[in-house]
């Protein structure tokens, strides 16, 4: 306890020399939180966003189907499981069939997924509501970037072209019924849902899909030979993926910054060990032993890091907050870039976060005063108190 | 006596001239159209929404199941080669430098912009293994008198559920031609047209394509100069003639 009262006033003694350190050092914490705030932020939006528009509490897969490969889709789909369809009369169970079909905007050819979902499922947000009514047309529902991107309006035809599952091409008009808006990209660009029934008719593949969305996660358990169950971690892992390199990039920054104030403590903690020889030297004289002394310049250089939190709190707690509640404006491009990212991202600091950041920063400046300090150690006291150079 | 017999024995051929089966017709086509192998240069000026393109190629093909195309022009495009064998195409681009195979979707693509897509030129089987054909009427296109003829798919299989040709009646070569989704809807035309006698033959020396779907004039493909039943060697038809 005296260390530390002895610590704390010969860092306050050494005035503004302390404050700029300390300074630094603040900025460090709050970067740190700042930035893993966001990432955290957008980690729980998107995946919140993936599970109400995309992804459900889970999926079932037809065993050929593989997103990320459209070879496949002519050969993923398998008849409704006549134990499922209970769900997905009650709506618990949203099946999905896919198809790869062109369209014709404005006269123009475009490659497109086109998506059939049963009109009557809970488990998304995609508004299928809206394929109800509109007469004979197909009704169609899109997001807005494919509307925006195509220049597309609620109630406008397109044309439609598509080949059925024997490969003999058909072509139809729809009728854009609904203009979703969500932050999810993976369901709305360069796609058309459109209602399951009509899809299926329209391939010659009747009581057909390609995968299933869940509202509930126990459905999951459904061990058919034809189906894969996809739970929401392994659906939602890409996020995890990205945040984790995005993560990766960022810690450069506030590494650096970290390194700026680490420098500032150890050469510090060098220049106050070379003026201080003769209060060491004394000390040793009086009765501490070397270690005490290595301890006290240790603490000296580790309170660096406890007065540089509590300045982090003064400025840091109002900045932080005020982002958490106004959120931070991404910019219009990331939404193009297949990622789920809202217009704007709240931050989210966790009791972790901010625990493992202080922690983090003691320690690396408790090292990183503890590594001049050792020279101590090797002093002669009696050269000390002459103020000889050691 | 004679006279007589030899004047009802013609009776049938008369007949057949005059009101052929749609099957004889189309029969007729493939005899003067088909060739054991044919190497000629072309032009393809496709004419898009926002101006035209103008290539050139030269093409060497044998039956319908082996082609060998290689771009001449303009600069951007020449040197890429296209392979065609069978139910397979691959395809090399100089600035790539990288034999792909165009497969699954990608067939669906358009070929260098046109209003051909990879697909259609990969569909090679005879119109009347897929296709029942009727004659449905006569009618005069450019001109010229033509059976009209309505195709229609024998099994599901089909890439095309309809066809509608209109074909000349003393040449036996279509000039027109208009594919239909299983729908109904109209999909692509074809317009054939100067007409000229090569080797004995006569023989459409310019296409229009046109999908119906999309704006724009179309994509005319004019052959220029033809040689039918050349000689090509085997080594041509390989993956290693691409590079």
């Amino acid at each position: 306890m005296l260390t530390l009262k002895l610590a704390l006033r010969n860092l306050l003694g050494a005035g503004l020399r302390t404050w700029l350190n300390v300074f630094v050092l603040s900025l460090s914490y709050v970067v740190i939180i700042y930035i893993h705030g966001m990432l955290d932020g957008w980690d729980v939006q998107a995946k919140s966003d993936m599970m109400h528009w995309q992804t459900g509490q889970g999926q079932l897969w037809q065993k050929n189907y593989d997103p990320l490969d459209p070879f496949t889709l002519q050969e993923s789909f398998a008849t409704i499981p006549g134990e499922l369809i209970p769900s997905v009369e009650s709506g618990d169970l949203a099946p999905v069939l896919i198809t790869m079909a062109s369209f014709y905007p404005e006269g123009r050819i475009q490659s497109i997924l086109l998506k059939g979902i049963s009109e009557n499922q809970q488990v998304v947000e995609i508004p299928t509501a809206a394929f109800s009514g509109g007469g004979a047309d197909i009704p169609a529902v899109i997001g807005k970037r494919m509307a925006e991107a195509n220049k597309i309006t609620v109630g406008d035809l397109v044309t439609v072209r598509w080949r059925d599952a024997n490969g003999t091409f058909d072509a139809a008009d729809v009728r854009i019924a609904a203009i979703f808006n969500s932050n999810v990209p993976t369901i709305d660009a360069g796609q058309i849902w459109i209602p399951l029934r009509r899809l299926q008719t329209m391939l010659s593949a009747p009581g057909k899909a390609t995968y299933f969305i869940s509202k509930k996660s126990e459905l999951l358990n459904y061990s058919g030979s034809d189906w894969v169950s996809k739970d929401l971690k392994s659906l939602t892992a890409e996020i995890d993926q990205i945040i984790k390199t995005k993560s990766f990039g960022s810690s450069i920054m506030y590494v650096v910054l970290l390194l700026l104030a680490m420098l500032a403590i150890f050469d510090t903690q060098v220049l106050t060990i070379f003026r201080r020889q003769r209060e060491i030297g004394t000390q040793i004289a009086l009765g501490m032993t070397r270690w005490q002394v290595v301890r006290l310049f240790t603490a000296e250089g580790a309170m660096n890091a406890v007065l540089a939190a509590l300045l982090a709190a003064v400025y840091g707690i109002p900045f932080l907050a005020s982002q958490a509640a106004s959120g931070i404006a991404m910019p219009a491009t990331t939404d193009t870039m297949g990622l789920a990212i809202a217009d704007k991202i709240f931050p989210v600091y966790s009791l972790g976060l901010i625990g493992v950041t202080i922690v983090v920063v003691l320690v690396t400046s408790t090292i990183v005063s503890y590594i001049p300090s050792r020279r101590i150690a090797k002093m002669n006291p009696t050269e000390a108190i002459k103020g000889k150079i050691q | 006596m004679r006279k007589l017999l030899i004047g009802i024995a013609m009776v049938p051929g008369m007949l057949l001239a005059q009101n052929p089966t749609a099957t004889q017709i189309l029969d007729q086509i493939d005899k003067n159209m088909a060739s054991k192998s044919r190497i000629f240069t072309a032009t393809m000026v496709v004419h898009a929404a926002r101006g035209e393109r103008v290539m050139e190629m030269k093409i060497w093909s044998e039956g319908d199941k082996r082609s060998f195309t290689e771009y001449l022009s303009p600069a951007r495009e020449k040197g890429t080669k296209m392979l065609k064998l069978d139910d397979q195409l691959w395809m090399f681009s100089p600035s790539a430098d990288r034999i792909i195979q165009i497969s699954g979707h990608m067939l669906r693509q358009s070929v260098m912009g046109s209003d051909l897509s990879y697909e259609d030129m990969m569909d090679d089987r005879k119109l009347t293994d897929v296709y029942n054909a009727a004659v449905i009427g006569t009618e005069d296109f450019s001109g010229r008198p033509c059976w009209v003829l309505e195709l229609r798919a024998k099994g599901d299989d089909a890439a095309y559920y309809q066809r509608k040709m209109w074909i000349d009646t003393e040449r036996s070569i279509p000039l027109k031609e208009e594919w239909f989704a299983k729908g109904g809807k109209l999909l692509k035309q074809t317009t054939l047209s100067d007409v000229k006698k090569i080797q004995g033959r006569w023989f459409p020396t310019k296409v229009t394509y046109k999908d119906m779907l999309k704006t724009g004039d179309g994509t005319e493909f004019i052959m220029n100069e033809i040689q039918f039943d050349g000689a090509i060697p085997e080594s041509m038809f390989s993956k290693a003639a691409l590079r």
